[in-house]
């Protein structure tokens, strides 16, 4: 417990110059290009955009499942080349392993480390204690809700003690209410654990609940178009949601993300050929119809 | 944490005293949540009467009609030849020898299928080498290499024995391969950013994941091992129970024809009673459902 709990924060992530694409029949398809990240030690960051716009390519690339087509992703100044247990990732699809039980799935890590068994088992269970699953350290993950599922997900990639925590839209899936229990239980965990947390969502309320800083992009190929500071003290209580600070952050991170999910979408329809859909542009943009 | 669990200890647990159930709401609760299967295994047991039924009508008749049930057994002379047939050690022996046959080449299939399918799965110039000359000699009924089989090994048993290996061994290996290409990409990164390299991905996640489709082939092969166990004893055999029952034909022993078509039925579906006992044993999360 005491190596996760290190009183000198580390896991600075830096993205230079970074840009990605994929290869595909018709060529290359510019997913990222020209992206500048970084998160410092102990922040929590978040980034927000639309749909396709390349967030997770951008996470996946911090992971070290993708390599970068140009540019350089570095945690504490060395070089990310693969994915790491010092990199911990919490996926927007549940992916606890069916065969395993709660209770070994937090253990894997720690597994793979090396450690023995006896003390392995005493860390995972003092973890979901820490995250109110020890009732449910012997059930298969097939019979947890989602909301508890990823909870379990989120202990899992903690139990190594990773230097930063990569999540791509864990909550994507959970209902209203689950997904702000969530967000405070991830609160708690980053505040108490003292890691770096970079953030991929398409909630802007979560983004700005929840972090230090915000990064939104545009639309594909993705870049960054506005990286907006959030001043919110901490900790965060559910009734700041509605003060005015709050909103006007919110307000103007809409505005930014809003011309951007039309940017897509208006390519897409452009894609499809307006003329079949009888909709008549009368040389206005898209934007300015809707 | 911990001052907040001697909190909780520090209440005292007050449930109200409930009294246990008596054994009629029990009962009643049982038959509640089983109810499913118990009208399913009635209905079973009605269905294999009705047929018993039809068989005794359609025999002691010896109705004509497209088929011709003159020299058919009834279930009473089989059951007459199988009260005899308990005592014969011969019979038993029959029946030992196809279940060793059984045993042997099933057992290979698992072992040389299983492990092949696994890396076939992992390593694409394994998988490109083996692959064209299983997909050429997959579609050959094991019963075709009969022939080959007498010329390729030294005694009739081992030949057999190949038979049955080779009924056996294409579904597994086929069946292995597909579960390794369902493998959820997904739980492969999880695993990798948790620090697994290739051999504990390989361990517990392909192995795993795969194991739901490996059971599948292990039955099905087990399926065809029979089905190919029994075509090579009619054809080539001294002994087993697939010769038995042809020799029943050739001697005029018509209640023994029924006799051992029903012993086969009885150890095919034992065979694989025992697979599916075995997958529930190895896949405690998929029984749990
Ligand atoms: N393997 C691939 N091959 C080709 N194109 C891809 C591939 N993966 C993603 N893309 C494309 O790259 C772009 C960025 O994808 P990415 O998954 O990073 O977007 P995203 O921002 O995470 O989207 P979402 O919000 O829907 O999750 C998308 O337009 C997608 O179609
Ligand atoms: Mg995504």
């Amino acid at each position: 417990m005491s190596e996760m709990l290190a009183s000198e924060p580390k896991g600075h992530i830096e993205v230079k110059n970074f840009s990605l694409s994929y290869d595909s029949i018709e060529g290359p398809v510019q997913a990222v290009t020209d992206t500048q990240i970084h998160v410092k030690p102990g922040e929590f960051v978040s980034i927000v955009g639309p749909s396709g716009c390349g967030k997770s390519t951008l996470l996946n690339a911090v992971a070290g499942f993708l390599k970068p087509t140009t540019g350089i992703v570095t945690v504490d100044g060395e070089r990310v080349n693969g994915p790491s247990a010092e990199r911990g990732m919490v996926f927007q699809q549940y992916s606890l392993f069916p065969w395993k039980t709660v209770r070994e799935n937090v253990e894997f890590g720690l597994k793979m480390r090396g450690m023995p068994r006896s003390q392995r088992e005493r860390a995972a269970r003092t973890l979901l204690g820490l995250a109110g699953l020890e009732a449910f350290e012997k059930h298969y993950p097939e019979k947890l809700s989602g909301g508890m599922k990823q909870r379990v997900g989120i202990v899992r990639a903690l139990a190594t003690g990773p230097k930063v925590l990569l999540l791509d839209e864990p909550f994507g899936a959970l209902d209203a209410q689950t997904r702000v229990i969530m967000q405070q239980i991830l609160t708690n965990m980053w505040q108490r654990l003292k890691i770096s947390v970079l953030f991929v969502t398409h909630d802007i309320d979560e983004a700005i609940f929840l972090s230090d800083r915000v990064y939104c992009m545009t639309a594909r190929p993705g870049s960054i178009k506005a990286e907006i500071p959030i001043p919110l003290e901490r900790p965060r209580q559910q009734s700041m949601m509605m003060s005015s600070e709050f909103l006007a952050l919110r307000r103007g991170l809409m505005s930014l993300i809003r011309e951007e999910s039309l940017k897509a979408m208006g390519g897409e329809i452009n894609d499809m050929g307006m003329q079949g859909l009888n909709i008549e542009l009368h040389g206005h943009s898209l934007a300015d119809v809707i | 944490m911990p001052a907040a669990i001697a909190e909780a200890e520090r209440v005292p647990a007050v449930t109200p005293p409930v009294a246990p159930p008596s054994f009629g709401t029990l009962a009643l609760r049982w038959y509640r949540l089983n109810q499913g299967r118990l009208r399913a295994t009635a209905i079973g047991i009605i269905s294999l009467l009705a047929f018993l039924l039809v068989w005794h009508l359609l025999t002691t008749y010896r109705v004509v009609f497209f088929v011709r049930f003159t020299n058919v057994p009834s279930p009473v002379a089989v059951y007459g030849s199988f009260t005899k047939a308990i005592h014969d050690p011969k019979f038993l022996m029959h029946i030992v020898l196809s279940c060793r046959r059984i045993l042997v080449g099933f057992s290979l299939a698992a072992i040389v299928g299983v492990p092949l399918g696994l890396i076939m799965g992992r390593f694409k110039l394994v998988h490109e080498v083996i692959f064209p000359v299983a997909e050429v000699l997959r579609p050959i009924p094991a019963i075709a290499w009969v022939p080959m089989a007498i010329m390729l090994w030294p005694t009739n048993e081992q030949s057999i024995v190949f038979i049955t290996f080779l009924g056996s061994f294409f579904p597994i290996l086929v069946n292995t391969l597909h579960g390794m290409t369902l493998v959820d990409p997904v739980l492969v990164r999880a695993a990798q950013c948790l620090g697994a390299r290739e051999r504990a991905i390989f361990r517990e996640v392909y192995f795993p994941a795969s194991l739901p489709h490996i059971f599948t082939g292990l039955t099905v092969g087990m399926g065809v091992a029979w089905v190919s166990l029994i075509a090579a004893e009619m054809i080539s055999g001294q002994y087993g129970i697939g010769y038995f029952t042809w020799e029943a034909y050739s001697l005029v022993q018509y209640a023994d024809i029924a006799l051992g078509m029903i012993a086969i039925g009885v150890l095919g579906l034992g065979s694989s009673l025992l697979i599916r006992g075995a997958g529930h044993l190895v896949m405690p999360w998929r029984s749990t459902r």
